[in-house]
């Protein structure tokens, strides 16, 4: 196969993202150095410093809010078709911009630039679109005849989609007439001060949006600032918890978005094929750094061996390498820190006994890697079954009814997604009422839109991003 | 509570000899049945005026964590009905409700004081509370839910769905109408529920749960403790089977904790921001206690 399906090297230009030696902050309007440290922003598939960003200080986090707080009234009057036209200038300007952002979110992510050009940055054009259209019609969402926005969002986003994380975040808040403070995760800054950039060019007033970067000691000081008055909230379930018990009492809002452990479940009359690639997108989208990543295979047992042999050939063909080269399948882990976590797991897998398998492949001698990792022999009680790697790892477990498949992927403190994959019509709608998750893919996996409900079930956080569900986070009703 | 002496009725009795009432026994309401504390603790609950009307059952820790089993034991069957199901079974406790009227206005009248006629009112509005829920359950999803055009081959609907046990910790003024605006919209959407009743007026809630028990809702779907709030709340607060938390009743001084405690599992936490039970209840109660959930599905031939 390889010998006749031998790919030249196809990079895209680097240059294309405009990189600059040092960023900064965006407070009322205005960049700034912050009164933090400076730090370099690596690239995680070679390791070399793309640029510097003065961080955010405690006092940046005290201006940003009080900035936020000033625009927010004369905002929030705005008649919403006018707060609407700026959401539409941005949805523009990211598309204008698009291969810009691409490149540089790859870049800073170590995503392949496949994804980065075809579903992080037109997907987050699309949600400035999708709620720009919103903030003239709030009257009619659902949530009372006349709701009002919230106030000052401080708003805290992770490293795996750092632009579409921000649009996610951003866009709805602004619809219903809230100011936002955003920071943008540590090893990923660089497309949310882009964006930054869009926004001012956009001639959103001074305050409206406000970006900080920094760690988490300026996300903790965001979150117990008591000029905010709502926390929207994706990472970890972890740091969900603390943030929920740092919030406790004090009436401010929160909407959460933190981790999963999907089942993605093939029965015996599945397309397998087509099982394959949803398999392989469930898990190896974004290096598996995705929070809905199908990362529980749940097999039915009468096709387990002909579905693993059809996997393991599909990820002997996966490319793993060069981020910004377009046949580029897998990219670089984010950071050395998530790296050492997934081989902390998967180390544990083997020590526990589970089956490990990667195809060949020759992973780059510097940057972050990790080769696509397959387990057999799992059992529900392993570490890799229970908890979230958050990286390119398959668990694979089986069943042999469908009430022993819902109790198996059930069966987690999780609750964000799942997959199911059958031709049996019945069975698809009867699965996906018992599956406790906030999203089902049936025959299909990893799909987003800007007019679909997202969020998860029990520790998987509470609220909805996307859709008209979404405005509910920001309106008070 | 109706008075002791009903001395016209004894007269009737004949042997000239007043008829001794049958005082009621107030128990808990677990998974269907009417057990006392496990504990076998109990306490004494007042009138408005400061006489003794009964003594309640005071649940133990071992009653909350039995009541979440039975809440969570309820939760297939009651969260998989029909909704038009549920929507008959709310409507059927408005009817047997509306049959012991005056039972209900002499109990809200003793624990919570006031006239007669204010009584009666509660007790009225509390029936078409349960009305108004009972109409909600067959169209909520409608309201809550919908396909989303997304941009692609792809046929996409989002649906509500309960959030699984409810802990509601009841107001602790509204003896009957509150409990009930708290209580039916979490049954509404599908949720089983685990009910800590007014620490002081905790009798209306007992004998609701008469009514509930013989109106086919199921064993399980409602539990009802009585007991001590500052005893009780914390353990539905920090236990992980329960999936959110109603803090209506709970002093805005006191919630702190329970919302700290809430996070171990990440619960919903639901604090009211209108307490005033007359007023239309819209829909935020029901939205309250509701996952979304999206399903995804590819369309081709």
């Amino acid at each position: 196969m390889a010998s006749r399906f031998e790919y030249a090297p196809a990079p895209e230009s680097r240059d294309i993202a405009r990189l600059r030696p040092s960023y900064q902050i965006f407070v009322n309007g205005r960049f700034r150095d912050g009164s933090g440290e400076a730090v370099k922003t690596i690239n995680p598939a070679d390791e070399t410093p793309l640029a510097e960003i003065v961080e955010a200080g405690r006092s940046d986090v005290d201006d940003a809010v009080r900035a936020a707080r000033r625009a927010f009234g004369p905002w929030s009057r705005l008649p919403g078709r006018e707060r609407g036209k700026y959401l539409f200038r941005i949805a523009r300007a990211i598309q204008e911009r698009g291969r810009e952002l691409a490149v540089l979110e790859s870049l800073d992510n170590g995503k392949p630039i496949r994804e980065s050009r075809d579903v992080d940055v037109p997907t987050a054009a699309a949600h400035f679109f999708y709620y720009a259209g919103w903030a003239d019609k709030l009257g009619y969402a659902g949530f009372g005849p006349d709701p009002q926005p919230i106030g000052v969002a401080g708003q805290i986003i992770p490293w795996n989609f750092p632009l579409l994380m921000a649009a996610w975040k951003i866009a709805p808040a602004l619809a219903c007439g809230n100011t936002v403070v955003l920071k943008p995760a540590e090893t990923t800054p660089l497309t949310a001060l882009v964006l930054a950039e869009i926004i001012a060019e956009a001639d959103l007033p001074p305050g409206v949006v406000n970006i900080l970067a920094g760690g988490p000691d300026i996300g903790q000081a965001i979150v117990e600032h008591a000029g905010v008055d709502k926390i929207a909230f994706t990472g970890s379930t972890d740091v969900g918890k603390i943030i929920q018990r740092s919030l406790a009492g004090s009436g401010r809002r929160l909407s959460l978005e933190l981790g999963g452990k999907a089942a993605n479940i093939v029965f015996d009359d599945a397309p397998i094929d087509q099982a394959v690639e949803g398999i392989v997108n469930g898990i190896f989208f974004n290096q598996g750094q995705v929070c809905c990543a199908g990362s529980r295979l749940l097999v039915q047992e009468s096709v387990a061996d002909e579905l693993i042999s059809s996997l393991q050939r599909r990820l002997g063909t996966l490319r793993v390498g060069d981020p910004l080269d377009k046949n580029t399948d897998v990219g670089a882990i984010n950071s050395a820190a998530q790296l050492a976590r997934i081989r902390e797991l998967t180390d544990a897998g083997v020590a526990e006994g589970a089956t490990r398998w990667s195809p060949p492949c020759a992973l780059p001698e510097r940057g972050y890697w990790f080769a696509p990792t397959v387990f057999t022999g799992v059992s529900q009680a392993h570490r890799i079954a229970r908890e979230e790697i958050f990286g390119p790892v398959l668990s694979v477990l089986t069943f042999r009814t469908p009430s022993e498949a819902v109790d198996k992927a059930n069966n987690t403190p999780y609750g964000l997604s799942a997959g199911v994959w059958t031709e049996k019509g019945s069975r698809i709608l009867s699965m996906a009422s018992r599956l406790r998750a906030g999203v089902v893919w049936a025959n299909t996996f990893n799909r987003f839109d800007p007019s679909s409900p997202f969020g998860g079930y029990k520790e998987s956080g509470f609220g909805r991003e996307g859709g008209r569900h979404g405005l509910e986070a920001y309106l008070a009703h | 509570m109706p008075t002791d002496s009903k001395s016209g009725a004894a007269g009737k009795a004949g042997a000239g000899e007043a008829r001794l009432r049958v005082r009621k026994t107030y128990k808990l309401y677990l998974g269907g049945a009417f057990p006392r504390s496990e504990s076998g603790r109990s306490y004494p609950v007042s009138s408005a005026r400061g006489t003794l009307l009964a003594h309640a059952a005071q649940a133990s820790r071992k009653d909350v964590r039995d009541a979440v089993v039975a809440a969570r034991k309820a939760f297939g069957g009651w969260s998989g009905a029909t909704a038009y199901n549920r929507g008959q079974v709310l409507y059927r406790v408005a009817e047997l409700l509306d049959g012991r009227r005056e039972q209900f206005a002499a109990e809200v009248q003793a624990a919570e004081g006031g006239t007669a006629r204010a009584a009666a009112a509660q007790v009225a509005a509390a029936i078409d509370r349960w009305v108004y829920y009972a109409g909600w359950a067959d169209k909520y999803a409608q309201v809550a839910g919908g396909t989303n055009p997304v941009a692609g081959p792809y046929f996409n609907f989002s649906l509500p769905e309960p959030t699984g046990v409810v802990a509601i910790v009841a107001p602790q003024d509204s003896s009957l109408l509150g409990l009930v605006s708290v209580l039916a919209p979490a049954l509404t959407t599908g949720n089983t529920t685990v009910v800590l009743a007014a620490q002081d007026r905790p009798l209306p809630a007992v004998s609701l749960t008469e009514v509930l028990a013989t109106s086919d809702v199921p064993g399980g779907v409602v539990n009802l403790l009585t007991g001590f709030t500052a005893e009780l709340a914390p353990w539905l607060a920090s236990h992980r089977d329960v999936n959110a938390i109603d803090l209506t009743g709970v002093p805005p001084a006191e919630r702190a904790a329970l919302e700290i405690a809430a996070a171990d599992n990440v619960k919903r936490v639901y604090v009211p921001r209108s307490v005033d039970w007359s007023t239309d209840p819209g829909l935020s109660r029901l939205d309250a206690f509701v996952e979304t959930k999206t399903v995804w599905h590819p369309i081709g031939v």
